[in-house]
């Protein structure tokens, strides 16, 4: 202010010598001229300049470019205007004075284009995209740019120069995880904000800490398909992370508000998704999908629409997607990806990222569709139309070419649900059928082996076709399948095989376990083994179940367990409590036969997720032979594992001794005071005998015989 | 051995305690009556009837002859342990938390609760020979702790007071002048509330429980942390053993968490651990719902505990108890 130059008195003399009356200025409505400030610095300033600046919408990102109108004289003017305004609040709503279309000074002719400003960048994106390209007479047909993207293209430059070649710069050794000398796996674990990555260290039964990270992810992380990066989540977008020591960010794919992502089977693409609130709402959702090329981060493809785009006919439910929307097919190297609409399937192919064909694969009233997981073929459902008279059907497609390879109509069907087993050779369809009085249903599966000439299909019906499914599940890999079902509080367990009886195969059951409390299924990655679980209702009963002998292995119980995963080798099993509630949260973690090795409790449990391997590179051949000399390879790490119990037993009993031995010098110490206070102890307590001796005292056991007087009555005896 | 259910309170146990030979017990609920047992065959031998509010703590003479109680009635009162009769009561502005007799019972070591804008209060009053003698004048009155001290205790020689509660730093105090001596810090220190605190035999370590899942073992004269023993549940009342070297944990999820399902939820047993190794021994199932109090036998071969559904569960140790090997 200005009191920091002249303090009060000498602006009140100066007032007087110029001949001011300073009591009749109102200073409050001196204006200075703008930009200058008489050097005096205004303290409102200072405030504005010590707060951060705030952010204002700079952009005209909702501002949009309207070419190719007519060149119309004054009089029309209005007219064009009316209809320019009419074609364009469909798409969103204009901003007052949000219409401007230059007048040529000279000619008073309109100049061929307007400017509209929308309320929203979203509203503008729409209006460019619906519009661009329309018609409004042969003559004229708009071309419709977003504001901001002219000055990109001003700034082209002219001349071509080359791209400037960056020198090689060696990438982080991204599967140095893999190269662990004892084999371990990792796991992450996301707990309250932090973020924490272990080794499973089986051998010591404790997890052995990488990495960790307070607020890493906005709100979930994922591994990707083949364990090469962990994904996290933000509000702009997400990062995948890997490395060798540590996690460094390796790309991030802005998104903004993303909500789900998906990788590829392959990892070479991770999809973006994220829905928005309508601006008006009786409009719809608007979603945007993103596709990022995961070795270089680019973006290679976005889809926009409404909600209503990229539900129709899924499993979805009135208002929610299901996640994933695009389905990817063609095995590991991710060739297609593919989508389901109304009457159609959309599939991509990753070469150019369009349509094959260049047109979607019309199916009437497809409801679902899944690929097979190694080989381009789909799977199509469509139910039962026109009351019955067209029958439902599931047929398998090969793509490209959009051959039919088989066809099963199906009869009264209420639902299916594809299941195919992961090395693309057999596919079982749960079919749910209507009784003849149509009033309940009930279950048979249909199973196709796909790697058999012409695809042979097989009908299997329950031994007690009224039982419900509960849950169902192929054996990795492998011929065999597992079946909960049943009525009521204790269903039945069953499993059955591909593979019996002569040159034709035919599926067969193994055996049935009855009255399990289970309702779900968790095979080991490597087939042979199984966990029967009782989740939510059951209470976490576990049963570690050996298919290949038919014997229950182990019992267990995870109290109130949520979540079980499998490690990727088959080796253990992760058992979970996330915080769907708030008790018992944490994890266990178990041998595959059903040892408890050790639990973690932790405190607002999210997630717990392994670290996926890679296939490995062994030849069948290899494993094959591996498996014979089991015991010729187990020697080495037998050796290894009693080392390593050696150890741990011997640093426990240091431990042991080592407390002991330090409680033995408190001990001491306090007998020590208490000997010396026994004489103040002995005051305080008026010489009674003291306290420690309590043990030592010597009771003696006296019956003391009293007579106590109640009542004294006196009666006159005659 | 099959516990024994000791069905005399209607409300919830608040705490329990042992005479010195270790033939009575002596039990507070938030019923309003102590209650006086047998502590080998669980008998009942009487009550002591006069407070009008739940009870929160009590503590009995060398040679039992005097009871103190603490309620929340806003009154300590002084029993005739034999007859049951009220010697003497001590009238306060605010609810009574704890009790604690001196070596000697010349002195007892009152905590009342912050109440209607007075702030927390340790005291100190002199009990008479002579109940006809006794007056309400404080020896020594102690504030500061911010929320309820929920535990008071006397230190060695009593020369300290001991005190922790809701703001989960146990302090140590002067008993001569109320100087604050010691107090814990936030590293080693508890993270909730203190539930309770409990004396070793010879007063030379004790250990608090607290509502942050562990229970600690502390030197009561340099207020060193000796051991860590870490629940899965908040603690609500803890013992230790004067014959082995076990220590007791009883707690469990507060009610208004526990889902209804299976008693399991709620983590109710009593849990045993090592005193030293602080490995976990085993637990002792049976209440049906959370563990307020728990007390050990002076020989070492029983204790008992007290729930919030109102019963006292007291166990003889069985034989292969004292046989158990780490």
């Amino acid at each position: 202010m200005a009191a920091a130059a002249l303090s009060m008195p000498e602006i009140e003399n100066k007032a007087m010598n110029l001949g001011i009356d300073l009591s009749t200025i109102d200073f409050d409505n001196i204006v200075l001229p703008p930009g200058d400030d008489f050097g005096i610095n205004s303290d409102d300033e200072d405030i504005l300049h010590e707060e951060e600046a705030p952010e204002f919408e700079t952009g005209y990102g909702n501002v949009i470019v309207v070419d190719n109108l007519p060149v119309v004289s004054p009089e029309k003017f209005a007219k064009l205007e009316g209809v320019i305004r009419k074609i364009y609040s469909q798409t969103g709503v204009i901003k007052e004075g949000g219409l401007w279309m230059p007048v040529n000074p000279d000619t008073n002719m309109t100049l061929g284009y307007c400017f509209i400003e929308f309320n929203t960048a979203q509203e503008a994106k729409e209006a460019k995209e619906k519009t661009d390209g329309y018609k409004l007479d042969k003559s004229h047909i708009f071309v419709v740019d977003m504001f901001d993207d002219i000055d990109r293209y001003m700034n082209v430059p002219d001349e071509w120069t080359p791209a400037e070649i960056k020198p090689y710069e060696a990438g982080d050794h991204l599967q140095h995880w893999l190269t662990d000398e004892k084999a371990r796996d990792q796991f992450v674990i996301r707990a309250g904000t932090v973020t924490e990555i272990f080794w499973n260290d089986a051998r010591q039964v404790r997890p052995d800490p990488v990495y960790q990270r307070q607020y890493w992810t906005d709100s979930f992380v994922q591994w990707s398909p083949l364990g090469t990066y962990l994904a996290t989540v933000h509000r702009q977008g997400a990062a995948v992370w890997g490395g060798k020591s540590t996690f460094n960010r390796i790309h991030r794919f802005p998104h903004n508000q993303v909500k789900h992502i998906d990788f590829s089977p392959g990892e070479r693409f991770l999809v973006t998704y994220s829905s928005q609130e309508p601006s008006n709402p009786r409009d719809t959702h608007r979603v945007v999908l993103n596709i990022f090329d995961l070795g270089t981060g680019k973006l290679m493809r976005d889809f926009r629409g409404s909600v209503d785009d990229f539900t129709t006919g899924g499993s979805g439910g009135l208002s929610g997607i299901s996640w994933p929307i695009f389905k990817w097919g063609g095995g590991k190297e991710d060739k297609y990806f593919a989508r389901i609409g109304k009457n159609a399937i959309y599939v991509y192919e990753t070469e150019t990222f369009i349509l094959v064909d260049k047109k979607s694969y019309k199916v009437d009233n497809v409801v679902d569709f899944s690929w097979s997981p190694t080989d381009s073929i789909l799977a199509l459902f469509v139910p039962e139309l026109g009351g019955g008279n067209q029958p439902a059907r599931v047929s398998l497609v090969q793509m490209p070419g959009k051959v039919e390879l088989r066809q099963k109509n199906l009869f009264s069907v209420s639902d299916c649900k594809m299941y195919w087993q992961s090395n693309g050779e057999y596919l079982a369809v749960k079919v749910d059928r209507y009784t003849k009085t149509k009033k309940s249903t009930y279950t048979g599966f249909e199973l196709f082996r796909i790697k058999e000439r012409d695809i042979p299909i097989e009908v299997l019906e329950l031994d007690n076709k009224n039982d419900k499914i509960i849950a169902f599940a192929w054996e990795p890999k492998g011929h065999r399948f597992a079946v909960i079902h049943g009525d009521g509080p204790r269903p039945d367990v069953s499993f059955y095989s591909m593979k019996t009886g002569g040159i034709t195969a035919r599926v067969s059951k193994l055996t049935t376990l009855k009255a399990k409390q289970a309702n779900a299924l968790y095979w080991s990655p490597a087939g042979r083994f199984i966990v029967l679980a009782g989740l939510k209702g059951f209470n976490g009963q576990l049963e570690f179940y050996n298919v290949d002998d038919l014997e229950t292995m182990a019992t267990g119980e995870h109290f109130m367990c949520t979540d079980i995963e499998w490690d990727p080798t088959g080796r253990y099993v992760a058992t979970a409590v996330t915080s769907v509630h708030e008790m018992e949260n944490g994890f266990h973690i178990w041998s595959f036969n059903g040892k408890l090795l050790y639990r973690i409790p932790k405190d607002h449990f999210f997630q717990f997720q392994w670290r996926p391997r890679p296939p490995s590179l062994l030849s069948p051949e290899k494993e094959e032979e591996i498996s014979r000399n089991l015991r010729k390879y187990s020697k080495k790490y037998e050796a290894e594992d009693q080392d390593v119990s050696l150890a741990l037993s011997e640093q426990d009993r240091k431990k042991r001794r080592s407390l002991q031995e330090e409680w033995e010098t408190w001990t001491a110490r306090w007998k020590q005071y208490h000997e010396e206070e026994r004489e103040l102890r002995l005051q305080l307590r008026d010489g009674e005998a003291s306290d420690d001796e309590g043990s030592q005292e010597q009771y003696e056991a006296k019956e003391v015989e009293a007579e106590e007087v109640l009542d004294v009555h006196e009666e006159i005896v005659d | 051995m099959r516990p024994i259910l000791m069905k005399g309170h209607e409300r919830p146990l608040t705490f329990l305690k042992y005479n010195r030979e270790g033939d009575l017990l002596f039990s507070c609920a938030k019923d309003h009556t102590p209650t006086v047992w047998f502590a080998d065959d669980g008998e009942r031998l009487g009550t002591y009837r006069g407070h009008n509010g739940a009870v929160w703590c009590c503590d009995v003479s060398r040679d039992s002859t005097r009871l103190v109680t603490g309620s929340a009635d806003q009154s300590v009162k002084l029993w005739d342990v034999q007859t049951g009769t009220q010697l003497y009561t001590f009238n306060f502005n605010s609810p009574a938390r704890s009790v604690d007799f001196s070596v000697g019972d010349k002195l007892v070591v009152i905590t009342t609760d912050p109440f209607m804008g007075n702030p927390s209060t340790i005291q100190v009053k002199r009990i008479a020979r002579d109940p006809a003698d006794q007056t309400s004048d404080s020896v020594l009155t102690i504030k500061g702790p911010q929320g309820r001290i929920n535990r008071a205790v006397w230190g060695p020689l009593n020369k300290t007071i001991i005190s922790a509660g809701e703001d989960s730093i146990i302090r140590i105090w002067d008993a001569e002048t109320g100087n604050l001596l010691k107090e814990t810090d936030k590293e080693s220190g508890h993270q909730k509330t203190i539930s309770s605190l409990c004396m070793s035999a010879d007063k030379s370590h004790f250990l608090t429980g607290s509502a942050d899942k562990s229970a600690k073992l502390w030197d009561s004269r340099s207020l060193t942390l000796l051991k860590t023993y870490q629940m899965d549940r908040p603690v609500n009342a803890v013992a230790i053993s004067p014959l082995l070297d076990h220590v007791v944990i009883g707690g469990g999820q507060e009610a208004v968490n526990v889902t209804m399902t299976d008693r399991r939820a709620g983590k109710f047993e009593a849990k045993f651990y090592h005193k030293i190794l602080q490995d976990e021994i085993g637990g002792v199932k049976g209440h049906f719902g959370p563990i307020n109090a728990l007390a050990f036998n002076p020989d070492g071969r029983s204790f008992s505990s007290g729930g919030e559904d109102g019963y006292v569960r007291l166990h003889h140790f069985d034989p292969e108890y004292f046989s158990i090997r780490m």
